[in-house]
């Protein structure tokens, strides 16, 4: 990768591939931006670096605390941001609503209009969240949904989809599986994965 | 919040309106009757906001229950499942049964 | 009238669940775009640009979630006089000619 002598940042990743006009169009805006003064290009630089920055498992890390300290779990439950200051993170301004799996009913999340997501707490969305195959079918046929991620439900248990309409975002706590008992809090977290904190998969112990 | 119109466990109706515009009670959701679940808070409106009008009163916010079976008429899945979706204000009307 | 991103509900095949890493321009795309909300007053509002993707009409279904929002951002930059018609069209083709450039090279 050079630099062009104009100082602009060039594209390797298209180097062999054709690039769209919607590409030049989102670098054009941002030129420009840049020209008008109305951001910076260092800001630019430090916002990539920052996306780049790998992301721990904050939703892990706070559904196994619910899991070894119920009187945690229940502040989570009434207000997930105020409570996850607690484990020292800063979820933002947008609410994070917390809902709890049991054993009679199963949380998913989706946002049909567009793709809303627990991002403080869960980092960056998956594509297919944001597919129009999940978006559509998951609030018609969830369980047919949740058997292509390979997830099982039983029939009696109720299956409860939240849409992500407004500014408030969701996330599951999971049910805590068997034979976790005595494991440590930080081997309870490697048991959920991105997919438990969304509802479409159960957390498991790691083999 | 007393302003808030409907209280927890009521039935309520979306309304069957079509309009263009940005609006974020789905369109699956119109017409049909749920439950209210809670009062999630008192939001700006987004149609406003989408428009660069800041200066409208917060509606309250809802998340409303509907029976699967009352979205979808050929619902396969258990008779108790259900979709929570975030409904304003000004999109319900009180209905007479669930 | 269903418009084409109130998609809840219609029939859709298989969930595709194959994650692909972004690509350097969406991410510049994405910080881009939370730059311009985070402004005092914000440039462009989360609102703002959900509703300029909405807008995008029959589009919206052949273009990617990112040609979403570029086009979202630029009609709303445009609208609001922020950028203009001609300024856009000459930075886009000064871009173009660069990187055909640096391809040559």
């Amino acid at each position: 990768m050079h630099d062009h002598p104009h100082g602009h940042p060039t594209q390797p990743d298209l180097e062999d591939a054709p690039f769209t006009e919607y590409q030049v169009m989102a670098l054009a805006l941002e030129e420009l931006l840049i020209d008008k003064g109305l951001i910076t290009a260092d800001s630019m630089r430090q916002g990539i670096e920052a996306m780049d920055a790998p992301r721990p498992a904050h939703g892990a890390r706070l559904v196994a605390r619910c899991w070894v300290d119920p009187a945690f779990e229940a502040r989570v439950l009434q207000s997930t941001n105020d409570a996850a200051v607690e484990l020292g993170l800063n979820l933002g301004e947008t609410p994070i609503h917390a809902v709890k799996n049991t054993l009679e009913v199963h949380h998913v999340i989706v946002c049909t209009l567009c793709s809303c997501y627990p991002a403080g707490l869960l980092g960056e969305k998956p594509d297919w969240y944001k597919s129009r195959a999940y978006r559509s079918r998951v609030v018609r046929e969830p369980r047919a949904v949740l058997e292509d991620f390979g997830t099982h439900l039983p029939a009696d248990m109720e299956v409860r989809v939240h849409d992500s309409t407004a500014e408030r975002r969701y996330v599951v706590i999971p049910l805590r599986p068997q034979g976790t008992e005595g494991m440590t809090e930080g081997e309870l977290a490697t048991c959920v994965t991105r997919d438990c904190l969304i509802g479409v998969a159960l957390p498991r112990i790691p083999r | 919040m007393s302003t808030a119109k409907f209280a927890a466990g009521q039935p309520v109706r979306v309304r069957a309106a079509f309009p263009l515009g940005h609006i974020r009670t789905p369109y699956y959701t119109r017409g049909c009757v749920g439950t209210i679940e809670s009062l999630a808070g008192l939001d700006p409106n987004p149609e406003h906001l989408a428009y660069g009008r800041h200066d409208q009163p917060p509606v309250p916010l809802y998340r409303v229950r509907f029976q699967q079976s009352a979205l979808w008429p050929a619902y396969r899945g258990n008779p108790q499942d259900t979709v929570v979706v975030d409904i304003f204000e000004h999109w319900l009307e009180a209905s007479d049964h669930a | 009238m269903r418009r084409p991103h109130d998609v809840g509900g219609l029939e859709a095949g298989p969930i595709d669940t194959e994650e692909h890493l972004s690509e350097p321009w969406e991410k510049r795309l994405r910080v881009m775009a939370r730059f311009l909300q985070r402004r005092q007053p914000p440039i462009v509002t989360v609102d703002e640009l959900r509703r300029g993707i909405e807008d995008l009409g029959e589009d919206y279904n052949h273009l990617s979630y990112n040609e979403c929002w570029t086009a979202s951002i630029a009609n709303i930059l445009l609208q609001k006089g922020v950028i203009s018609v001609e300024e856009l069209g000459r930075k886009m083709a000064e871009v173009k000619t660069r990187w055909k450039k640096d391809r040559a090279q």
